[in-house]
């Protein structure tokens, strides 16, 4: 997994409540047996016609916004499936960091195990955020994980909260399986108890 | 911990492998039910670091997602090049990894959330994981189930646990009892209408409550398909008298001296006098009627007696993204939803596809037919409730009202196969969700029950079940 350390990018506004993974990556691009390619079909029916042509009002489509490396987004971001194909698609386009005040559970935790950082704020700080990336390409800003902070492009400075564990996997790109399987013997020594105890299983 | 428990933290507790100081802790996961769309990575993941699955007999396999439900099926051939590659892909990976699977062509299969509880894989007091979120069914049976990415997919595989820190305790009480044409849907959807989609975000639902104990096992896994819907990762039913006589006798439940064993560990999953829940909902069960969405989020529930709602009738980001819901579903504001026509009809879905659902769309639909022009499929969740419900002769009816009686997936629910509703297409669907192009690019969907599916089948428009009966 990619680290994430610090970013300092282009961040695009998406202020609807409640986008959800059908609309991040529609189920038509979840016949992959990759982890990659879904960029060009992030958030793809708002982003084109039927026929394939891009859709100018949306925002990823606008010149400023066509190297978007964080998204400011409305409300329960990622509600719905469980889908990973959401995070990839995010990550292939090239976004690294989600601020929110709120994202649905699985997605949230879908994005740690992906190199991506999903961020909760206070809804007055993501409405600062989100102003702040109504601003277009000029408007650049830091997410710091060490410090657990966000600065706008103007330099108001957020502080985030963030699972220890999670941080400390993010920021040295640690694979989960290969920490998990150090502690191997307590797998082994919880299925032997479990046996006696419920032989059913 | 000590003090009284929640059923959620008897079964949590009963399957920590091991905690850090920051309260991360290991989960052992007893089950691990795998589809074709969310496993083909993980696989390959493994294979990459030259890694087992860790107990195959533990983990269920079933192709479900993208199978073509028409009856030509069985003559192989998946047309669709890319669903055939990722049913392929399953069908390799159940072989080389060993685990157990149920193939397209085997009449156990059907959507792997109907199948687990079908064969007896589903048991009270288990953990219970797949890369789906309507994982939540299983916890009908008293059962912790939650959905998982593909990410940890492949640590489930590998390790048979999943790194979890632990959830809130939130408890939806239904009181009272429900009024006839009102179901477990009609349940689930209030609960979400009332609570919104984001209602139950950090928290394992227990549902309970007089309402919820008269439902039937069908009717439980309905309830807590949808705890997603709202938010929660899990939703969960103390089991009961029910429970065990569903599980009893099933493939592959407990039999003898292990049945008396696991009887008697599972009549202590419930939760505790005076435990605590860190938030409380409570809905008389007299209150709920048969209802409707109208938008594009699940919380867009209201009575089917209700109109149309308008942005106003909102307040901060919901203005915007209900103006939204409206211009895409095609709404004004104040129309009847009774005078909402409809163009196809969709029963079936791991929500409302088991055989309790199929009868009472059958209740309604027998010696009746559908409106003219209208497109009706009914696709049961199983090979085994097709065939069930072929016994019972609830696919004659289907037949004669002029519907479709198809082979068991998950089908229009997510339309990644054949089935799809066009732009503008109207739906009413017993499925869970009702997103923007969930059912087919520019379709609109109406969620509802089976009945009510079956009622909206013969007048072309969504209609009050209660005026049918």
């Amino acid at each position: 997994m990619q680290k994430f350390t610090t970013l300092t990018g282009i961040a695009a506004p998406m202020p609807l409540v409640n986008i959800d993974t059908d609309m991040i990556i529609p189920k038509q691009f979840l016949k992959t047996i990759a982890r990659t390619g879904l960029g060009k079909n992030l958030f793809d029916e708002m982003r084109y016609t039927q026929d394939g042509a891009e859709i100018p009002g949306f925002v990823l489509n606008q010149p400023a916004y066509r190297k978007t490396e964080i998204l400011v987004a409305g409300d329960n971001f990622g509600c719905g499936s469980s889908r990973e194909h959401a995070p990839w698609a995010l990550l292939d386009f090239g976004i690294r960091a989600v601020i929110s005040t709120s994202f649905a559970d699985i997605f949230f935790n879908n994005c740690f195990k992906n190199g991506i950082l999903p961020i909760v704020l206070p809804r007055e700080a993501v409405a600062v955020l989100m102003e702040d990336a109504r601003k277009g390409a000029n408007a650049r800003m830091t997410v710091d994980l060490a410090a657990q902070t966000v600065a706008s492009s103007d330099g108001q400075v957020f502080p985030f909260e963030v699972d220890a564990f999670k941080k400390h996997c993010l920021l040295n790109g640690l694979d989960d399986i290969g920490l998990t399987l150090e502690k191997v013997r307590a797998i082994d020594s919880f299925e032997a108890t479990a046996a006696q105890s419920r032989p059913w299983v | 911990m000590t003090g009284p428990k929640t059923l959620y933290d008897k079964i949590w507790d009963a399957h920590v492998v091991s905690t850090s100081d920051d309260g991360t802790c290991l989960l052992y996961i007893d089950r691990h039910l795998v589809h074709e769309v969310t496993s083909p990575q993980a696989f390959e993941g493994l294979r990459l670091a030259g890694r087992k699955v860790r107990a195959p007999e533990k983990t269920i396999a079933v192709p479900d997602h993208n199978v073509p439900t028409t009856l030509d099926r069985v003559s192989g051939v998946i047309a669709n090049e890319e669903s055939r590659i990722q049913v392929d892909a399953l069908d390799r990976n159940a072989r080389d990894f060993g685990v157990v699977y149920y193939p397209v062509s085997d009449v156990r299969q059907g959507i792997v959330h109907i199948v687990g509880p079908e064969q007896g894989w589903t048991l009270p007091g288990m953990t219970v994981v797949c890369g789906d979120s309507h994982t939540a069914t299983h916890g009908a049976f008293g059962a912790l189930a939650h959905g998982i990415g593909t990410s940890e997919v492949e640590h489930v595989l590998a390790t048979q646990t999943l790194i979890q820190k632990k959830s809130r305790n939130m408890k939806v009480e239904i009181t009272g009892h429900l009024s006839p044409g009102v179901t477990a849907k009609d349940i689930t959807l209030s609960v979400i209408g009332a609570t919104g989609t984001a209602g139950g975000t950090g928290h394992v639902i227990e549902y309970c409550g007089t309402a919820i104990e008269d439902l039937s096992m069908e009717g439980r896994m309905t309830v807590c398909n949808m705890a997603i819907e709202g938010g929660a990762r899990a939703g969960l039913i103390a089991p009961d008298e029910k429970t065990f006589a569903y599980v009893m006798g099933r493939p592959h439940a407990p039999k003898g001296a292990q049945w008396e064993a696991a009887l008697n560990w599972w009549k202590t999953l419930k939760t505790d006098p005076g435990a605590h829940f860190d938030k409380v909902v409570t809905l008389k069960g007299e209150d709920i009627a048969p209802v409707v969405t109208w938008g594009t989020s699940p919380e867009d529930v209201l009575p089917i007696t209700g109109v149309v709602p308008a942005p106003s009738d909102f307040s901060g980001g919901k203005v915007e993204a209900a103006q939204r819901s409206l211009d895409y579903m095609g709404l004004t504001p104040g129309m009847k939803l009774t005078d909402i026509k409809i163009d196809t009809v969709f029963i079936g879905s791991c929500t409302n596809g088991r055989i309790e659902d199929l009868r009472a769309a059958a209740a309604i639909l027998k010696g009746r037919k559908i409106k003219e022009g209208m497109r009706a499929m009914v696709v049961p969740g199983s090979g085994l409730v097709r065939a069930q419900a072929e016994e019972e002769g609830l696919a004659q009816i289907f037949i004669d009202a002029g519907m479709e009686w198809r082979l068991a997936g998950c089908s229009m629910c997510l339309a990644m196969n054949p089935d799809q509703l066009a732009p503008g297409e109207r739906c009413a669907a017993t499925s869970n969700r009702n997103f923007e192009g969930r059912q087919g690019r520019g379709g609109r969907t109406h969620l509802l029950s089976p009945a009510m599916a079956a009622a909206a089948a013969i007048t072309g428009r969504l209609t009050d079940v209660r005026e049918m009966m």
